[in-house]
């Protein structure tokens, strides 16, 4: 597309990439994410009617990026908002969300999925290395074969860029496909290998159909990446530290990355790093907002999770106010070296519950 | 694969694209990008670079496969790892 704002957001955002996506402190983070937020907010200013009646009366330009307006994440689930034209729009994905029936409709251009799994794997490569590796799906090959493009499926495709000769674990019904999971590991044994599936998959149709198999695998070059969301583990009584724990005994997997992400922001990820916290990249930032007032907690104060991404211009998604809290616990002095800020995510607002807007709320 | 032997590289190429992306010869040409066919999509895209593995014998990186944005592009990446086209 030829407009002049779709051009100066291109600009900033290939003048953004070009950092290092854990090496800026602060100060630089800020200085290289503010113009290309301030370019996304000025080009769904003039390309979505939507955002820019959302937006009315605010300024062209912000200084910080708790300045920039935010949308609802809910808002999402029920619009399929647009800053491009109809016939530009290549894919639509779907996500279905926790809370609400109607799934998240989420409008691609390709511009904006080639940046989505551009910005996923330079993330996932600092976790990763750049070399593709063996990799077991925890999944059923069905997932992706349905041609509406759920979140599952966009998931797993973008995560199969880190993998060569993708193997399912599971078969159509879910059940363990013992068969390919034991020519996995024989081929395999000898050098590292990826696993991915999402959180709950992997707790309920590996880690606790292997235990209730009595089965126990012991996959010690594997790095477990694993996404989706706790909201069912936690009904289940199931944190993440008791998570890896099941990982390392039945599955005998030590290297466990968690990821965190919004279906309305693939690309930019946070990844849970070697010292069990989520990282913010150069290419995105968190904030957290309290419940009540909406304003700017102090670090260390749980909130609402606000999500800022530097890659969506097909839809006016770059700032989205979650219905998750979360605390930030750390900027620029993680003990893995990451630059950026460091946070981990306390579960979901509880819908009916409203409680005070006070820093212990939700961190138990 | 007495018949392949006997290929150039361009043709192996060719013949690489229209296996793994089933396409006819003559869609592919070097400004071929990817995301502009059907054919060519995500899926297409990684049965493609894992043909394009076994025909030429390199092992492409996650970067590779991002870069890998045409048929143009495809060559180049393969010219880095020895291939000559
Ligand atoms: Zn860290």
């Amino acid at each position: 597309m030829t407009n002049p704002t779709n051009l100066t957001y291109c600009a900033e955002f290939d003048s953004l990439f070009q950092h290092q996506v854990f090496g800026l402190p602060a100060l630089e983070k800020r200085a290289a994410l503010m113009p290309v937020f301030n370019a996304l907010h000025q080009h769904h200013l003039a390309c979505s009617q939507t955002y820019a009646r959302l937006t009315h009366g605010q300024p062209l330009s912000f200084r910080t990026p708790d300045e920039l307006p935010y949308l609802a994440v809910r808002l999402f689930k029920h619009y399929s908002l647009s800053s491009v034209p109809d016939n530009e729009v290549f894919r639509v994905l779907q996500s279905s969300g926790t809370t609400s029936q109607s799934p998240a409709k989420v409008l691609l251009d390709k511009a904006t999925s080639a940046r989505q799994s551009k910005a996923l794997v330079k993330i996932m490569q600092n976790f990763l290395g750049k070399q593709r590796l063996p990799m077991l799906i925890i999944d059923s090959p069905s997932v992706v074969k349905n041609k509406a493009l759920s979140a599952r499926a966009a998931g797993i495709q973008g995560m199969a860029f880190f993998g060569r000769q993708p193997v399912y674990a599971l078969n159509e019904d879910m059940s363990l496909n013992s068969v390919a999971i034991e020519a996995f590991q024989r081929q395999y044994h000898a050098g590292p290998v990826l696993v991915f599936g999402f959180t709950f998959m992997v707790w309920e149709y590996f880690v606790r159909a292997l235990q209730i198999a009595k089965q126990r695998l012991s996959m010690t070059n594997a790095t477990l990446i694993h996404s989706g969301g706790w909201k069912t583990l936690v009904d289940k009584q199931v944190d993440n530290p008791s998570f890896k724990q099941k990982v390392s005994e039945v599955l005998g997997i030590e290297r466990v990355h968690n990821f965190y992400g919004m279906a309305e922001q693939v690309g930019t990820v946070f990844v849970e790093c070697e010292h069990g916290f989520l990282h913010a990249p150069s290419l995105a930032e968190i904030l957290i907002r309290c419940p009540y007032t909406l304003k700017l907690q102090k670090m260390g104060q749980s909130g609402l999770v606000q999500v800022l991404s530097s890659i969506p211009s097909s839809y006016p998604g770059y700032s989205l106010l979650t219905e998750d809290l979360g605390r930030i616990l750390g900027e620029d002095d993680c003990l893995c070296g990451r630059k950026g800020k460091y946070f981990e995510i306390l579960g979901r607002l509880p819908k009916t519950e409203l409680r005070g807007c006070s820093d212990t709320m939700g961190a138990g | 694969m007495a018949v392949k032997s006997t290929m150039s590289n361009q043709q192996k190429l060719v013949q690489a694209f229209c296996d793994a992306l089933g396409v006819s010869s003559q869609t592919v040409n070097d400004e071929l990008q990817y995301n502009t066919i059907r054919e060519w999509d995500s899926t297409g895209h990684m049965v493609l670079v894992s043909e394009l593995e076994t025909v030429f014998n390199v092992m492409l990186d996650t970067d590779d496969i991002i870069d890998m944005s045409s048929v143009a592009k495809a060559k180049t990446i393969l010219a880095k790892y020895g291939v000559s086209l």
